[in-house]
């Protein structure tokens, strides 16, 4: 589902690179040449990698718990079976971005270990809590919404594996957040009970949704560096910009209130093409959520926990049917 | 968590007619499992008609550093190729 590019600072800063060696990678990004796992590669790059698609990859993981709530409640057969094949979805994707991170030296288990004991960053948003089904649509419709503005970019990322998981990402991305809006309208459409139901939602939500794109640039220490090896495109304020110029009109369409009081329509931005201005973000509250104070941070890791416990015995017998299996055939081929 | 999973390598044939092509990798504990999830993770909206799996370990590829060596000097070579030799426009399509 997202990746919020990368929470806090890659780690270890020590290069014993040259400068040559430096300026000819710098050379190749700047060629728009794709890199591959077994290229020479400026150790930070890797770090850098390793760190953004892990958290890009446990966001997916942990994506699917917010929403994995409502399946047994959906309201009928038609939202139940896409939810479900949304949350596969969510599932696929973390396994497509921890094969990529894989291909830069990096273990499941290690990243697995990570997670489960709190080292790993994975998206703020997944730390708030899914109150109604309301949430469900808002979830496709915003929390998509802004993954996919963020994605399409990463398609074109200079790290070979890393982009073309996305490419494969984007392409099933989409369903998510039309299914998602549909199920925002029908509740707009709907009894009064409904309407209110969804304006609750896109209210708790509306801000969340603008912090997934990361701080300010004027605070994001590292986004210079990611932007220069051509890993991000776009900035995040350029990227929330341009999620706010696309979601309000859609709010609008459905005659929902987006919880902004200082929204405005300023014809001057975007270069004279016209945007919005938006009120200020939290980010006290968002530096919170991301170091693990959100509502839900406990009960995610915690249900992350519970599944990887409850299937080691999987794992296990998975192993050793696989072993007894190889030297039954060792067998058979001696005789 | 100490012991690790395989590593396999995912080609998915899109139809028939066409050649298998590599779309990802994934763990599994041997091929049938690996076909398994293969099946569940790759080809969900009608990707594939035929699946293959390699083991991981069982690719050998070519070294980055020798790239030079290994595909440069076939730029050297145009008259490998068929616009290389002039052929009159009367002769017709050849």
């Amino acid at each position: 589902m997202y990746a919020q590019g990368l929470i806090g600072k890659p780690g270890g800063s020590v290069s014993d690179e040259t400068e040559e060696f430096l300026a000819a990678f710098q050379a190749r990004i700047d060629a728009e040449e794709k890199i591959e796992p077994k290229d020479a590669m400026p150790a930070a790059y890797r770090r850098t990698l390793v760190r953004q698609i892990g958290q890009h990859a446990h966001s997916e993981i942990v994506g699917m718990l917010p929403e994995g709530n409502w399946i047994t409640r959906a309201p009928s057969l038609k939202r139940k079976a896409a939810l479900l094949a949304k949350v596969q979805d969510e599932g696929g994707h973390g396994l497509y971005l921890y094969a990529a991170a894989e291909t830069l030296g990096v273990s499941r288990e290690e990243m697995t270990e990570e997670l489960l004991d709190g080292r790993a960053k994975y998206s703020s948003i997944f730390n708030y809590p899914t109150l109604s089904w309301a949430d469900i649509g808002i979830i496709g419709w915003l929390v998509d919404g802004a993954a996919i503005m963020n994605q399409i970019p990463l398609c074109r990322c200079s790290f070979g594996p890393y982009a073309r998981a996305m490419i494969r990402v984007c392409k099933e991305e989409s369903f998510h957040q039309r299914q998602g809006y549909e199920i925002v309208m029908t509740l707009a459409r709907g009894s009064e009970a409904q309407r209110e139901m969804v304006q609750d939602a896109l209210n708790r939500w509306w801000w969340p949704s603008l912090m997934m794109f990361g701080p300010h640039d004027a605070d994001s220490t590292h986004s210079d560096q990611s932007m220069k090896w051509k890993i991000k495109r776009f900035t995040n304020d350029d990227l929330r910009q341009k999620f706010i110029d696309a979601t309000v009109p859609q709010a609008e369409f459905l005659g929902l209130s987006v919880p902004d009081p200082d929204l405005r329509w300023n014809p001057d931005k975007n270069g004279g093409k016209g945007g919005y201005d938006h009120g200020a973000i939290d980010w006290d509250e968002f530096w919170r959520v991301v170091k693990g104070h959100g509502p839900m941070a406990r009960d995610r890791i915690k249900a992350r926990r519970k599944a990887w416990e409850d299937g080691a015995w999987v794992r296990d017998a998975a192993r050793a049917h696989a072993k007894k299996r190889a030297a039954r055939k060792a067998v058979l081929a001696a005789e | 968590m100490t012991e690790t999973t395989p590593l396999w390598e995912v080609f998915i044939r899109p139809r028939n007619g066409l050649a298998h092509k590599h779309v990802g990798s994934l763990h599994a504990a041997d091929e049938v499992l690996a076909l398994q999830a293969a099946r569940d993770v790759y080809t969900r909206r009608g990707e594939g008609s035929s699946i293959w799996v390699v083991p991981s370990s069982a690719i050998t590829a070519s070294d980055p550093a020798a790239a030079e060596e290994l595909f440069d000097p076939t730029a050297d070579k145009p008259y490998r190729h068929p616009t290389f030799y002039d052929i009159p426009d009367d002769v017709g399509h050849m």
